[in-house]
């Protein structure tokens, strides 16, 4: 599993790369009420927001960890936004990114290095 | 962010309790004060709904009103500052009030008290300052205006507030919404209201800070309490559709645009015995004669999506009608919920209208409030 400083997890499967957020994103946003999530299909640029979480405390956006194309979302979140705090690093995927390059994780953080960032 | 941290922030008596008991805390009125509790906000909320919260607002503002001549002539006082009937409180009943401005406006809303021989009142923790120094100005004539700062300020609400609260305090059982007692608790004398913020039955219960800390653990202890942040105390006062200060009301909004008109008794209204003769009499008297121009109401938007404090609203055709006030999602409603302000041709329920969320225009529905239902023990 890697990491973005913006607490998301990514986990390649295949040839595409799975998102979702951490367990400290989780906790820290608190209930979730709300997700809004992009079109598949939709080709995306690293830092854009592609979903939106709603918590009862406040709306935050997921951006694209990386350049790539949306190939699958997860729609059960949208029916049961809580799987966000039940079980964010595993159910509670949001999209799957097709990317050109897989070895650009390679700079990205892994568990340690993510798990010193939040301290 | 850097900024507001950097601001000094007062700690309450009971800070030490909310850190061990995992309270997340956050600036507030210039307080330190706990959010929320490691059980979250969502769970916080609702096990309010089903049995006992406790609620630490020993923020908020407590003062005692002490007549200098006889206990009318303060009334008479205070009701020159509000549109309310305070002379018709009788002895042990609290009522619901309002500071108004010249201009109709709002400067802040409180609780106020005939506690026989003097008026207790309790005000926002954000306009306590302005409040004593407006009632210091305006009553100095008829009151000794004493803030009292040597007691903190307990809500216990729920439907097993009563159950919890009795089980320490035998007398809160035998009082109604709204009454007041003095009451005793391990020679302490507790000020204690049925009455609260959140749409359920419960207490408010002023406490000696020498015994604040023990009777909260006390509290605590009881099984059907948990500890209660701010951020469910939002929700829960939303869903009671009950206004906050700084957000709902403020000096621009009137107590009639606010849907406020039940706190401003007959006494004080065109024909009654009292009438007129407070801030902003012209526009709270016309407006309660004609209709305001805009009125708040509650709001359901479609969907999941919560249309938050600033979200635009329009008519369907795309006129901006007003703002929303507060909003979010209601736990115990399962589904987002607001209020607002709107043009009056707009605002009976029902009515369809669009809120604007990150650029979207999404339906949103005029709703009755409360959005869910009180449960005060009348």
């Amino acid at each position: 599993m890697k990491y973005t400083k913006d607490h998301e997890w990514l986990r390649v499967e295949g040839d595409v790369v799975v998102v979702g957020i951490t367990e400290h994103a989780a906790t820290a946003l608190g209930d979730v009420v709300f997700i809004e999530l992009p079109e598949v299909e939709t080709v995306v640029a690293e830092g854009d927001e592609v979903c939106v979480i709603e918590s009862v405390k406040a709306a935050s956006d997921i951006l694209a960890p990386l350049d790539g194309e949306i190939t699958e979302v997860n729609t059960k979140l949208v029916d049961n936004p809580a799987l966000v705090n039940e079980d964010p690093t595993g159910a509670a995927w949001f999209f799957k990114i097709r990317i050109d390059d897989l070895s650009v994780l390679d700079a990205m953080m892994d568990e340690d290095e993510y798990n010193d960032l939040i301290g | 962010m850097g900024a507001a941290l950097a601001e000094e922030l007062f700690r309450l008596g009971l800070h030490d309790l909310h850190v061990s008991l995992g309270g997340k805390m956050v600036p507030f009125a210039g307080y330190e004060m706990a959010v929320q509790y490691p059980a979250g906000v969502m769970k916080e909320h609702l096990h309010t709904r089903a049995a006992a919260g406790l609620f630490d607002v020993s923020h908020m503002g407590q003062v005692i009103l002490r007549p200098k001549t006889s206990y009318e002539a303060l009334a008479l006082a205070f009701e020159a500052l509000m549109p309310v009937d305070v002379l018709g409180v009788t002895q042990g009943r609290q009522r619901y009030g309002l500071f108004t401005n010249e201009t109709g406006g709002i400067l802040d809303d409180l609780m106020f008290a005939n506690r026989g021989d003097h008026i207790f009142v309790v005000v926002n923790a954000a306009c306590k300052t302005a409040d004593i120094a407006h009632m210091q100005r305006y009553l100095f004539e008829d009151a000794e205006v004493i803030p009292v700062l040597d007691r903190g300020l307990l809500a216990l609400q729920g439907p097993q507030a009563e159950a919890a609260l009795a089980r320490l305090i035998p007398g809160v059982a035998a009082m109604r919404f709204m009454d007041v007692a003095v009451l005793p608790w391990q020679g302490a004398d507790l000020w204690i209201s049925r009455s609260g913020y959140t749409g359920e039955d419960g207490f408010e219960i002023s406490i000696p800070n020498a015994h604040l800390h023990s009777f909260a653990q006390v509290l605590l202890d009881q099984p059907e309490v948990m500890p209660i942040g701010l951020g469910a105390r939002d929700s829960l006062r939303l869903e009671a559709g009950l206004c906050l200060y700084g957000h709902d009301i403020d000096t621009t909004t009137s107590p009639v645009e606010a849907g406020l008109t039940w706190a401003i008794q007959k006494a004080r209204r065109a024909g009654g015995a009292r009438a007129g003769d407070f801030p902003g009499e012209a526009r709270i008297l016309q407006e309660l004669a004609e209709g305001p121009e805009r009125k708040r109401v509650g709001l359901r938007p479609e969907g999941r999506a919560p249309m938050r404090e600033h979200t635009e609203l329009f008519t369907p055709n795309a006129t901006p009608l007003g703002q929303v006030t507060s909003g979010g999602f209601g736990p115990s409603v399962n589904a987002p919920i607001a209020m607002g302000y709107v043009a009056a041709a707009f605002a009976s329920p029902g009515t369809a209208l669009e809120g604007e969320v990150r650029g979207k225009r999404l339906p949103v529905t005029v709703a009755t409030m409360p959005f869910h239902p009180t449960t005060y023990k009348r």
